[in-house]
Formats: structure tokens, C-alpha cells, sequence
């Protein structure tokens, strides 16, 4: 994997010296591993650590604050229920057990055949359509029953949502 | 456009404008707005384009087509507005275009399907400026959102943009920039409300030559998208107001820290930088002066702490998103990245910067009130009718908002609270709604302003459960550097837990308050800091719902499950069963005409009560009835009652002579008849060579054989009898006994001990066993 450090940092890399560019990029570096590889497997970062010189054991400090990094294989569909208080109001629980239920795993979870990992989400911004949820990257809003069922077709039977 | 090279003077600037607004949204032209902000995408506004575009290319029609952002009524998405005549479509759908072709861009008429109504009765409102989800409100931060295409910057400039940036490098020095800025009183967006002007100053005053600009877009509390609607929908005002604060306090680098929910705003925030560096107006020699500013974008990675200043900071180093201590504050050396001062603001101040340097102190301080001038977005979310974004001068009050502009509540339901300022706010009940709003008059009534969700609740909302549900959420996210927060919300929240699944215990509520005050005086950073607020303000107005759940274990929105008492409202009931269907612990009994619900196996799990399609399923107060004072009965004879509800079949069949009446299989009917009328039973039990019992002979099957015409004396009885029948064990409780049989509709029901009968019971039997009791209890009742 290609990482240019001082394209990365942009303008303020001007007044930064190479040891905080390094660091200064890892949050983005960690993007793209994961963007690449869906996660963040080990022999990726460990190339990232010697290649960056920064520890590996401060790597996985940062990687392991921020919720958007996994350490483990994710699924090919990624659901995420929003959970945000607009959505919790109008009842996005009901949603998130619908497919707790469905498909017999927690949040967080993904299924073993890796077809999909279900999570939630703290707030998508998308309060107006509460509740919503998203599956990869299309938000569907105003979730019902039909549209839950919806999306457990399109889980089962493997085709990518429109 | 001819024109796409730098430009290199201020004059330049504004012949650019001149031309774009002669050559951009021409009065004659049709054009279409259509919203295409994250919510209208979602609702399909794409498809709606495409078929404009189709539609026009089939009848040859001049349309211009403007992908705005958000125009703020998410919820009758996608929107859009129709020019010249100004109309405002909702809810368009792809196979309205056609018709509102024909109707509006060539007809010049409102197309009626899609214009806006409050309800089916009420007139059409075709002009936006009519609808009064925009009657009411004020646009400065959005004054751009749904006017422009974000992707041009050309779209920009046309509307006026960058002319308080042209106003600010031609006419003002810096420090004139700074104090327009401190005396038009703009305080910070983003939640603390502190004064931006001051904020600036304070950066400016700092040692050191490389200062940061810094925009905080790391919109974390669930419920608000105002920042991301700027981002998305107007880049560039956000821009230009960065760049008026770099060069108010000498800046040279800036950031735009967006958290990474949103790609949308930085793709567009990317275009945005792209566009303005290659014009001129970002980067080296801003416009030919010798300002020098440049914008990098730094994405989040999911951590609401990261909107916290210095835990921001530490993540734009590329660290853990733990706070500091503060001081030394972010303007101070030492504060910001890498140790360099900077001045942080809100996403939503910055985009009101423009308008102070273009319009004047003045025209802002002439918005809002005193304390608190200019306007305020909000998001406006929950149980209303029009959710959606909200820009109106503070001051406003929140009936004003959530009536008027908000349509008042889904269903027309009574409104209980409104929960402002995200996790860190509170909820204010009803008897504040006339509460002009402000940042000051929120933080009195126990709430603040925060980022500017406002959440609204109906009373199918149980309070408790939203406390729990915000506290959650600070749960959750708090990062763990200091023990007040990140031991504290857990064991509030694990008190919370027990109090809406039914465990609450007496003593609950202080130990809630007591540790709310420890988290809310121990904590490092304003997360932890506000964290208790929403428990703490829910108990300041709704204690008497935290007493309900404690103390009666009832919950009364029906939210909390484990609460209450389940009954099925017999008058409502239309008997469809789905409810008998729906329970997993076969606590709901269906009698001859009736389904009711059986308290002794019900968990309370609400599973009929989601079942129910017309609501017959009611949860009810647990009532605390003590016999011997509601109806005088001696605690004697309680008790007697007490012990018979608990008695089981033997305890009959021990009452009553003991007499099993029995035949062989091979016996004809008319002997078993005769044994029956010389024995006076109503059955006869009909057992093999093995002594074990095949199948009963009743009166009811002497009956049958009498209408089929059988022959008494030729038909052995194992031919006409019931076959295995229903037996219980002698060890049965009374009460499921007579359950079953009067759902199986049965009078007579073997005992067995084992594989040995033990005795016969008979509906009878149940009944005159039972009926002292019930007549001595039905005595001192009257």
C-alpha cells in the first residue's frame, strides 16, 4: 500500500516535523487499510508501523479508540441501524430486534458465512426520516416492517442493493 | 463559463459576480430546485432529476436543473421548488414529473398532487414562502441551502458569495474584521455558547506566528445535522467564513476536522477547496493580497468525544481522542495541534461570519435577542409532523417551533417534552413551551442549546427511558481517562437498567442523584461533564414517572417492558387471536367466547401488546390490593383463600368418597349404561387386559350412539368411545385443571398417580369443592 506522507498532510506538513507528519496521518492511513481490506489485519498494520516508525503498540492505541476501526472480518453487507435519538424516539429498537431476530445474531455481529454484519450507529444525520438505517452505503429512511423484510431479501438472497 | 484561470485582484472578483449573476439563474429561464440533501436522496430525489432530465429532452424544453442541499423539510422529501412561479412541490415522485411539466414549467400552473398541505382537508399551499414550516423562519447560516448547487462555486459567487471576503481584504484591516465580529455578540454555535469574537481575540493575542483555524464538523450528538446540511449543501459560505477568521486573527492553516458518517460533506468540502484554490481564493496570495490561507480536511473516525476541543486536537495529531486539561486552552500556546494556538469553532458559526462583515454588526445584532442576537438552526426531529432543519431568530419561543412550524405533534397527541442540546441537554416539559429560546433561557430552565437538536416527545414517550437512552449513549462514548465518567454513567446507567425492566428498589433515585452530581463535578471534559444533565433534568420534571416505575412497576407510555399488568379490553377485542399467536409463553387463554391473559405465566415481554392490530391489549397500574382491607375479609379466611388457590387435584379426590368406576373394551354399551345408572356417574372408564385405561365412555357419547342409531346390544364400547383421553396427574394445581377443561370443553378427567388411576373428577366436583369458599367470600364482599 501507497502512502504519501506529505500529499496526505497537506499544507500545514509545512510547519510539522516528519516525526508528527508520520503520526499526524496514521488516523488516515488506518482508513485506507481498512477501506482496502474491509478491517485491520495484522500483517498490514505491522508493515504500516515499520513503515511510518511509529510503535505498533501505538497504532493499535489509536485504532482501538475509534469505533470505526475492526480488528476482525467484516461481512459483506453492512447494515447499520441508526440508533440516534430521533430514531430511538420513533422506535428504530423494534428494527434492530426484527433483525437481531431474523437472522439469530447481536449487534455487532457479523454472520459466519460473512454475508453481513449488523451494527448500530450512534447518528447518521438523517433524523428527518427516522427511523433509518443504512446498508453499505444507501440510508433508507422511514423503516417499517415491509422495508425491514426488504432488506433481509436482499441479504438472503445475495443480490446488491439498488 | 469563459472564465476559469485565477484571479488576481479584488476587481477581478467582482466583474467575475457581475457576470454570473447576469448569465446564472435568469428570471426567464424554467428551472427546477430539487433538494438533494442526504434525507431527499434517500427518499429518491435522483430519480426525480433523471426523469426531469428525460422529460425535458423529450419535449425540447430549456429546464435548468439545480441539485441544491438540504432545504430543511426532510420529512416530505424529496422537495423542490419550481421557478419562476415559486412554488414548492413535496413528496414529488418520479411519475409526478410528467404532469408537473405539463402543468407548472410549461403551463406556469400549480401542479396540485404535489404541493403542500397540513392535512387532507386544508387548503393547498403552493407558494414556499407560504408553507409554514418556512413562514416562520429566518435563513442566515442556510441562506444559501437549496438555492445553490454546492458543487459550484460559480453558484456562489452569483449569490453574493465571497463579497464579505472582497468587503473584509479591500476595505478592513484585521483587527476592524476581529471587532465587527466581538460586537455583533455571535456566540458559539457548536453547544457553550461562548462569544466567537472573544474567542478570536484570544488567538489573536497568542505568541507565535503559526496559529490554526480550526472548524469543527464533528457533529456527534444523535439528533442533529445542521453542520452536515452546511457542509453538504454550502461549502463555501463555511469556507469563506474560515478565511475571514484567518485573516481577522493571522492565520496560515486551517482545518476542517468532519466526522466520517459523512462522506457526502467531504466529497463536497473537497470540491469546495478545489474550486476556490483554483480561483484564487484559497491558498497563497489570497485574491492577489498578500493573505495566505490554506484548508486541509481531517476526517473523523467515530468517536463522539472528538467533538470536544482538545480531544479533537489530539485526533487531528493522530492520537487517541483523549481530552486535556484544560488550561492551556486551545488559543494558547500549548493548546492547540502540535502546540500551536488556534482559534475552534462551530461549523454553523463560521457560515454566519460572512453575513456580520457583509451586512454589519448591526443587521445581526438586530436579530434575536440581546443576549443572544442572530439566528439558530435547529433540527427539528421526533414526534412532529415537519421534521426537518429550522433557522429562526433566537428568542422565538419553542410552541412557535414545534407548532408552527413544526405542525405539532404526529397523530395529534399530547406533547410531553422537548429534548434539546443532545446528550449533554435536557428535556423541558410542557409548562415551558411559551420559553422564549435562547442560550441563556435553556440553560436556566436545566437544558442548553448544544448543537441545536431538539427532539420532540408525545406521551407515548416514557421519560425514564430516554434518560436511559442518552445516558447510554455518554456511556458508551466516554473515552475512560477519568474514572468519575467512565464508572460513573456505568453504574447510573446499570441503575437505570433495573428501574425500566421492573427491578427498580427503594433508594434508587437519591443513589442516581448522588453519583449524577459526582460525574457532573469530577469529570476532565465537557462530555463528562453533561453527561448526568439528562437524568438529572428528566428527574427535575418527571420524578413522578421514575416514582411509577420504581414504586408500581408501570411505565406509563407503555415503553418499558417487564411493567404493569396485561389485559385484553374485552369491548375492543374482535377476538382475531393474534395475540394467543404471538405469546411464547402461552399466557394468553382462549376461553368459549373470549381471549384473556393468565397473569400467573404473562412476563410481561409485550409481545401481544405489539400484536394487537387494533390496541385491545391494555397495560395497566398493578393495583396493591390487600383483601383484608379493601374488603374487611379476617386474614384468617385470606389465608384459607390462599391455601385453596394452591390446592391440587389429590386435595379433591381426597374430599370426596373414593369411587372408579371401570369396564372392560369388550363390554356391549347397554352393560356400561346400566353400570353407569347403577353406579349414579356420568362416565365410565374403559380399561384393557392390562388394567390400563384405553379411552372413557360419557353421557355425551351415550347420546351420540343414540342419534347414529347404534345398537346398544351389538356394539362393544371400545368402538364408541373416546379414545385416550385427557388425564392429569394427581399433583395439578385446582385452577389449570379447570383451564383445561373448559377449553377442551370436558366434564369428567382422570386422575392418574403414575401409570395407577387414581380417581375421577368431574366438573362438579371442581365446583362444589370450591364453592364455600367463593360463597363466603362472595358474602363479605356485599
Amino acid at each position: 500500500m501507497e502512502i504519501k506522507v506529505n500529499e496526505v498532510i497537506g499544507y500545514t506538513g509545512e510547519v510539522l516535523t516528519e516525526r508528527q507528519k508520520k503520526t499526524g496521518i496514521l488516523i488516515h492511513a488506518l482508513q485506507k487499510i481498512q477501506e482496502e481490506y474491509n478491517y485491520l489485519p495484522e500483517d498490514v498494520l505491522k508493515k504500516l508501523s515499520e513503515k511510518l516508525a511509529v510503535p505498533l503498540s501505538d497504532i493499535y492505541s489509536t485504532a482501538s479508540f475509534y469505533k470505526q476501526f475492526y480488528f476482525t472480518p467484516r461481512g459483506k453487507n453492512i447494515i447499520k441501524v441508526c440508533m440516534g435519538t430521533a430514531c430511538h424516539v420513533r422506535g428504530s429498537a423494534k428494527v434492530l430486534r426484527s433483525l437481531e431476530e431474523e437472522f439469530d445474531m447481536k449487534e455487532g455481529e457479523t454472520t459466519p458465512d460473512l454475508s453481513m454484519t449488523l451494527e448500530t450507529v450512534g447518528c447518521i444525520g438523517c433524523c428527518g426520516l427516522a427511523p433509518v438505517a443504512t446498508i453499505n452505503e444507501n440510508i433508507v429512511g422511514e423503516m417499517d416492517e415491509n422495508k425491514v423484510n426488504d432488506i433481509i431479501e436482499i441479504i438472503k438472497t445475495g443480490k446488491d442493493s439498488e | 463559463m469563459a472564465i476559469e484561470e485565477r484571479i488576481n485582484n479584488i476587481e477581478d472578483l467582482k466583474k467575475l459576480r457581475e457576470l454570473f449573476q447576469k448569465e446564472l439563474f435568469k428570471e426567464d429561464t424554467p428551472r427546477v430546485r430539487v433538494c438533494c440533501g442526504t434525507a431527499c436522496t434517500a427518499s429518491g430525489s435522483y430519480k426525480v432529476i433523471d426523469a426531469f432530465t428525460n422529460e425535458s429532452a423529450k419535449r425540447g424544453v430549456d429546464l435548468e436543473i439545480v441539485k441544491t442541499g438540504c432545504q430543511g423539510l426532510c420529512q416530505k422529501g424529496p422537495v423542490m421548488k419550481a421557478e419562476p412561479q415559486e412554488i414548492f412541490y413535496q413528496k414529488i415522485k418520479p411519475e409526478n414529473v410528467h404532469w408537473l411539466m405539463s402543468y407548472t414549467i410549461l403551463g406556469g400552473m400549480p401542479y396540485r398532487q404535489g404541493i403542500y398541505r397540513d392535512n387532507i382537508l386544508s387548503e393547498p399551499v403552493p407558494l414556499m414562502t407560504d408553507v409554514p414550516f418556512y413562514k416562520k423562519q429566518m435563513r442566515i447560516a442556510l441562506r444559501n441551502n437549496g438555492r445553490i448547487d454546492p458543487h459550484s462555486i460559480h453558484h456562489y459567487i452569483a449569490v453574493g458569495g465571497y463579497a464579505a471576503l472582497e468587503k473584509a481584504l479591500s476595505s478592513m484591516t484585521p483587527d476592524e474584521v476581529l471587532r465587527e465580529v466581538d460586537r455583533a455578540n455571535i456566540r458559539g454555535r457548536g453547544g457553550a455558547g461562548f462569544p466567537a469574537g472573544k474567542k478570536w481575540e484570544h488567538c489573536k493575542k497568542a505568541p507565535g506566528k503559526i496559529k490554526f483555524v480550526i472548524a469543527n464538523g464533528d457533529e456527534g450528538d444523535p439528533g442533529a445535522f445542521m453542520d452536515r446540511s452546511i457542509m453538504e449543501g454550502d461549502p463555501h459560505s463555511l469556507l469563506e467564513g474560515m478565511i475571514l477568521c484567518a485573516y481577522a486573527i493571522g492565520a496560515k492553516y486551517g482545518f476542517i476536522y468532519v466526522r466520517h458518517e459523512y462522506p457526502l460533506a467531504v466529497k463536497n468540502l473537497k470540491i469546495a477547496i478545489k474550486q476556490a484554490e483554483e480561483l484564487g481564493i484559497l491558498g497563497k496570495n489570497i485574491l492577489g493580497t498578500d493573505c495566505n490561507f490554506t484548508i486541509d480536511i481531517r476526517e473523523g473516525a467515530g468517536a463522539f468525544v472528538c467533538g470536544e476541543s482538545t480531544a479533537l486536537v489530539a485526533s487531528i495529531e493522530g492520537q487517541r481522542g483523549f481530552p486535556k486539561p484544560r488550561p492551556p486552552r486551545l488559543s494558547e500556546p500549548g493548546g492547540g495541534p502540535w502546540g500551536y494556538p488556534s482559534n475552534l469553532n462551530n461549523i454553523e458559526t463560521y457560515a454566519c461570519v460572512p453575513v456580520i462583515i457583509e451586512k454589519g454588526a448591526d443587521y445581526f445584532l438586530s436579530i434575536g435577542t440581546p443576549g443572544s442576537p442572530g439566528t439558530k438552526v435547529f433540527a427539528l426531529t421526533g414526534k412532529v409532523k415537519n421534521t426537518g432543519l429550522v433557522e429562526v431568530p433566537m428568542g422565538i419561543t419553542l410552541r412557535e417551533i414545534i407548532f408552527d412550524i413544526g405542525g405539532g405533534i404526529i397523530g395529534d397527541k399530547e406533547f410531553k417534552a422537548v429534548q434539546t442540546g443532545g446528550p449533554s441537554g435536557g428535556c423541558i416539559p410542557a409548562k415551558y413551551l411559551d420559553l422564549p429560546v435562547d442560550f441563556d433561557s435553556l440553560t436556566s430552565v436545566g437544558s442548553m442549546m448544544g448543537s441545536g437538536g431538539m427532539v420532540v416527545m408525545d406521551e407515548d414517550n416514557c421519560m425514564v427511558d430516554v434518560a436511559k437512552f442518552f445516558l447510554s449513549f455518554c456511556q458508551s462514548e466516554s473515552c475512560g481517562k477519568c474514572p468519575p465518567c467512565r464508572m460513573g454513567t456505568y453504574q447510573m446507567l446499570e441503575i437505570l437498567e433495573r428501574i425500566t425492566s421492573g427491578k427498580g428498589e427503594d433508594g434508587d433515585i437519591e443513589n442516581l442523584l448522588k453519583i449524577g452530581k459526582l460525574v457532573l463535578k469530577g469529570s476532565l471534559c465537557g462530555l463528562g461533564q453533561s453527561a448526568p444533565n439528562p437524568v438529572l433534568s428528566t428527574m427535575k420534571y418527571f420524578m413522578e414517572e421514575y416514582e411509577e416505575h420504581i414504586y408500581d412497576k408501570y411505565c406509563r407510555a407503555n415503553v418499558c417492558s417487564g411493567m404493569g399488568v396485561f389485559v385484553i379490553n374485552q369491548l375492543e377485542c374482535f377476538r382475531c387471536g393474534l395475540c394467543k399467536k404471538a405469546c411464547a409463553f402461552d399466557a394468553v387463554k382462549e376461553a368459549r367466547d373470549r381471549y384473556f391473559i393468565e397473569r400467573d405465566y404473562c412476563t410481561k415481554c409485550k409481545a401481544c401488546y405489539y400484536a394487537c392490530p387494533i390496541n385491545a391489549v391494555k397495560i395497566r397500574k398493578q393495583r396493591h390490593i390487600k383483601l383484608e382491607e379493601e374488603f374487611r375479609i379476617p386474614s384468617e379466611s385470606v389465608e384459607i383463600i390462599e391455601r385453596r388457590a394452591k390446592m391440587t387435584l389429590k386435595d379433591v379426590l381426597e374430599s370426596k368418597p373414593l369411587e372408579i368406576v371401570t369396564t372392560t373394551k369388550d363390554c356391549s354399551v347397554r352393560e356400561a349404561i346400566n353400570i353407569m345408572s347403577e353406579r349414579n356417574v356420568g362416565s365410565i372408564l374403559v380399561i384393557d387386559e392390562n388394567n390400563k385405561l384405553v379411552g372413557i365412555f360419557t353421557e355425551r357419547d351415550a347420546v351420540r350412539c343414540l342419534a347414529k342409531n347404534i345398537s346398544f346390544e351389538k356394539e362393544a364400547i371400545q368402538n364408541v368411545m373416546s379414545p385416550n383421553p385427557i388425564t392429569f396427574n394427581s399433583s395439578t394445581e385446582i385452577s389449570a385443571a379447570i383451564a383445561v377443561m373448559s377449553r377442551k370443553k370436558i366434564r369428567h378427567l382422570p386422575v392418574m398417580e403414575g401409570d395407577k388411576i387414581a380417581g375421577m373428577i368431574s366438573y362438579r366436583d371442581l365446583v362444589s369443592y370450591l364453592l364455600p369458599e367463593i360463597c363466603y367470600m362472595a358474602e363479605d364482599i356485599y
